[in-house]
C-alpha cells in the first residue's frame, strides 16, 4: 500500500518542491489574479489609443485633469461597493444614498448655516447611519440585500425630494464645500506628493521583504519588487506631470486616491479584511471559525453608506449644487460596473478596492472619450452596458474554470 | 498504546430527539496516544455521539469525563477549550483564501507595533508557524499560499486537520476524513492520523470505510441502534466479526458481543444501585 502512496505522490503535483512549485504558483498567481488586472490596464490602454486616434484633444493635460475630476465621486462609491460585493451582496441604493446626504449636507449648510465641516459630518454620519440600517436588516432578518437596498433606492430617494423641499434644488456657494472638487495644488506641493507616495511605497516594499527574509519564508524576487517599484513611481511621476501642465493636482484625486489606498490596506492587510473575504468565500466556514458573520455584514453595509455620503459630497461640490437629481440616472449603475469591469467578482470573495479606481477610469474614459467626439446618450449607453456585460462575462467565464480546474 | 486513565470518557451518556432514542446510556473512552474508529451502520448514532463530544448537542443524561474530570459540554466552545478538536466531512474552509489563511481562521495573529491599531495582520509569523506545523506532519501543499480551492481532496482534508491542530487540542474527532477520496489520497490522510497518534493526541475516526479503519485504528467501536454494539482490539479481530456486530448478526460468536453485553448488565446494575 505505501509503495502506492510514494510512486502516487512522485508522479503527483506535490511531489516537485522548493523553487519550481514556487514558480509556477506565481505563474498561477499572474494567470489568475494580477492578469485579470493587467487585462484591463491593456484594455484602458487601447481604448485611450483609440479616442486618442480619434479627438487629439483626449489625452491632453486638461482634458485627462477633467477625467480624473469626473470619476471621483463614482469612484469613491465604488470603494464601499467593493467591500460589498466581497461579500457576494448588492447594494443598489447607494446612488439614492449619496444624493441624500449631498442634499442634508447642502440644506444643513445653506439653510441652517451650519459650519461646512459640521455639515459634511452629518452628511457622512447618515450615510454610514442608513448601510448600518441597511445591513442590520439584511442580517438580522435575513431578508436578501438586493430586495432591502431597492426597497432602500425608492426610498432614500424620496427621502432627497421631502430634505430638499419646494425649491428642488439649492446652490452651494460655501468655499469650503466647493473647494473640495476646485482646489488644486502648485506644482512643488504637487511634487511633494509625489515624492512621499513613492518613498512610502518603497519603504512598505523594502520593510515587507525584510520581514519575510527575517522570518526565514522564501521573499520575493528582488528584481520583480524593483520593477513593482519603478512602474508605480513612474505612474505617479506621470500624473504629477499631467496635472501639472494643466491647473495642478486636484484635492479631489488626493481624496480619491487616499481612500483607496486606505481601505485597500484595510481589507488586504487587517484581520477585518481577512473576514470580510472569508464571509464572501463561506460564511458557513466564517462562522465556525469563530468570525461574527453578520458583525461583519453589517459593518460592510456601514462602509458602503459612507462612502456613497463621501462620493455625493464631491460630487454636489463639483457641480456646486444639489438638485433632485443628485445621486440618479446611471450613477448607480457606473459604480457597481466599475470594480465588476476591473476583476471584482459578483460572486463574492474576489477581487480589490484598486478595481473601483481602475474600473472609474475605464468607464470614465469611455464616457469621456465618447462626450468629446460628441456621440448621443444612446450611443454612449449602449456602448457602456457593453463593456459592462463583457467583463461579467469575462468574470463568470474564470469563475467556470476555476470550478472545473479546481479541485484536480 | 492505550496506557493509563483515559483521556475522554463517555459513562452512559444518552440522548434523545422526541420520541428517537439516538444514544442509549453508551460507554466509550479514548486514551492519549490511541486511534478508535467509531463504526456503525447509517442511524446508529455515530453523528450523534461526535456532535454530543464536540459540544453542538448536550448529553441528556450521563457524563463525560476528560483528563479525569467531570466536566460538562454545553456548546462548541466548552469543547474547544477543553481540547476538543473536531473536522466534519465538509471541512468548512474557504476556498477563495489561501493555506495560511484558512489555517489561522478566526484566530489571525496581530503584528506587534503600530500595525497593532488597525489590526495588521502579521502574515510572515503565521505563514512561518503554518510551514512548521506542516512539515512537523510531513503534509505536502504545493505552495502555502494556494488558494485552497485549487488543492485536490486529500489536500483539503490534511489542510482541514492542521487546522483543528493549531489550538493545541487534545482530543481530535474526524468525521468520514476518508470520503470521496482516491486510494492514494487517502493513504496520505491515514498517514496524518498516525502522525496524530505519534504526538500523542486522542484520535476518534468515524468512518464507513471498514478497510480504512482496521489500517489505521487500534480499536474499533461499534455503535448500533444507539447503543455500544461491541468494541475490539483491531490487531485481534476479522472484519466479518465487526460487520456482524454493525449489522447485529452473529453477536454471539465475538467478544465484542459479550463485552456490549456485559456493558449493558453493569449498566442496569448501576441504574438499579441508584
Amino acid at each position: 500500500m505505501s509503495e502506492t502512496v510514494e510512486s502516487a505522490e512522485a508522479q503527483g503535483p506535490e511531489a516537485d518542491k522548493g523553487e519550481s512549485n514556487a514558480r509556477r504558483e506565481t505563474i498561477r498567481r499572474i494567470v489568475q489574479g494580477d492578469l485579470a488586472s493587467l487585462r484591463v490596464v491593456i484594455g484602458l490602454a487601447l481604448i485611450w489609443i483609440i479616442f486618442q486616434s480619434q479627438n487629439d484633444r483626449f489625452l491632453s493635460a486638461e482634458n485627462l485633469t477633467n477625467l480624473g475630476l469626473q470619476i471621483t465621486a463614482v469612484g469613491l462609491i465604488s470603494v464601499g461597493i467593493v467591500y460589498v460585493l466581497l461579500l457576494g451582496e448588492i447594494d443598489l441604493s447607494v446612488g439614492a444614498v449619496s444624493g441624500l446626504a449631498a442634499a442634508v449636507m447642502a440644506v444643513l449648510n445653506v439653510k441652517h448655516g451650519w459650519n461646512p465641516y459640521l455639515a459634511i459630518g452629518a452628511a457622512v454620519l447618515v450615510g454610514c447611519a442608513i448601510g448600518f440600517l441597511q445591513g442590520f436588516l439584511f442580517s438580522r432578518f435575513g431578508v436578501p440585500s438586493f430586495v432591502v437596498t431597492l426597497a432602500g433606492l425608492l426610498a432614500w430617494q424620496g427621502a432627497l425630494l421631502q430634505v430638499l423641499g419646494s425649491t428642488g434644488s439649492l446652490n452651494i456657494n460655501d468655499p469650503k464645500i466647493t473647494g473640495l472638487a476646485n482646489t488644486f495644488y502648485s506644482d512643488a506641493v504637487g511634487w511633494i506628493f509625489a515624492a512621499v507616495a513613492i518613498a512610502a511605497y518603497g519603504a512598505v516594499l523594502a520593510i515587507g521583504y525584510k520581514r519575510r527574509r527575517d522570518a526565514g519564508l522564501a521573499a520575493e524576487n528582488p528584481t520583480s519588487l524593483i520593477v513593482r517599484f519603478v512602474l508605480v513611481a513612474a505612474v505617479v511621476i506621470a500624473a504629477i506631470l499631467v496635472f501639472n501642465s494643466d491647473r495642478g493636482l486636484p484635492l479631489a484625486i488626493l481624496i480619491l486616491v487616499g481612500f483607496v489606498v486606505g481601505m485597500e490596506y484595510v481589507v488586504k492587510m487587517t484581520r477585518f479584511g481577512r473576514h470580510v473575504y472569508a464571509v464572501g468565500g463561506n460564511a458557513e466556514a466564517a462562522r465556525r471559525a469563530g468570525i461574527s458573520v453578520n458583525g461583519i455584514r453589517v459593518v460592510v453595509f456601514s462602509i458602503a453608506g459612507t462612502m456613497a455620503a463621501i462620493g455625493g459630497i464631491m460630487a454636489a461640490s463639483r457641480l456646486l449644487a444639489v438638485n433632485q437629481n443628485s445621486g440618479g440616472n446611471e450613477l448607480l449603475l457606473l459604480a457597481i460596473a466599475g470594480p465588476v469591469i476591473a476583476g471584482t467578482s459578483l460572486f463574492g470573495g474576489r477581487g480589490s478596492v484598486w478595481t473601483a479606481l481602475l474600473g472609474a477610469l475605464v468607464i470614465g474614459s469611455i464616457s469621456n472619450g465618447m462626450d468629446l467626439l460628441a456621440l448621443s446618450s444612446a450611443v454612449k449607453f449602449m456602448v457602456t452596458g457593453g463593456v459592462l456585460l463583457l467583463a461579467v462575462l469575462v468574470d463568470a467565464v474564470a469563475r467556470q474554470q476555476r470550478q472545473t480546474s479546481g479541485r484536480v | 498504546m492505550a496506557s493509563g486513565a483515559p483521556l475522554l470518557e463517555l459513562e452512559k451518556v444518552s440522548k434523545r430527539f422526541g420520541p428517537v432514542q439516538a444514544l442509549d446510556r453508551v460507554d466509550f473512552a479514548v486514551h492519549a496516544g490511541e486511534v478508535v474508529g467509531l463504526v456503525g451502520d447509517n442511524g446508529a448514532g455515530k453523528s450523534t455521539m461526535v456532535k454530543t463530544i464536540a459540544g453542538i448537542y448536550t448529553a441528556d443524561e450521563g457524563t463525560i469525563r476528560f483528563d479525569g474530570e467531570e466536566v460538562r459540554i454545553k456548546g462548541p466552545q466548552d469543547a474547544t477549550e477543553l481540547g476538543i478538536a473536531t473536522v466534519y466531512q465538509d471541512l468548512a474552509l474557504c476556498d477563495n483564501l489561501d493555506v495560511v489563511a484558512n489555517l489561522f481562521l478566526g484566530r489571525e495573529e496581530v503584528a506587534p507595533g503600530p500595525g497593532q491599531v488597525s489590526r495588521q495582520l502579521d502574515e510572515a509569523n503565521m505563514e512561518h508557524q503554518t510551514s512548521d506545523l506542516l512539515s512537523n506532519l510531513a503534509v505536502t501543499i504545493p505552495s502555502l499560499r494556494s488558494e485552497v480551492g485549487t488543492l485536490s481532496g486529500g489536500q483539503r482534508q490534511q489542510v482541514a486537520v492542521a487546522r483543528s491542530l493549531l489550538g493545541e487540542p487534545k482530543v481530535v474527532l474526524l468525521d468520514e476524513p476518508t470520503a470521496a477520496l482516491g486510494v492514494a489520497q487517502t493513504q496520505q490522510v491515514l498517514k496524518l492520523i498516525r502522525r496524530l497518534r505519534e504526538r500523542e493526541l486522542g484520535v476518534v475516526v468515524i468512518s464507513h470505510n471498514l478497510a480504512d479503519v482496521f489500517e489505521v485504528a487500534d480499536r474499533i467501536f461499534v455503535l448500533r441502534l444507539g447503543r455500544a454494539g461491541g468494541e475490539f482490539d483491531a490487531q485481534q479481530t476479522t472484519e466479518e466479526h465487526v460487520v456482524g456486530a454493525i449489522t447485529g448478526l452473529g453477536e454471539k460468536d465475538n467478544g465484542g458481543g459479550e463485552q456490549a453485553e456485559r456493558a449493558e448488565v453493569e449498566a442496569e446494575k448501576r441504574e438499579e444501585e441508584r
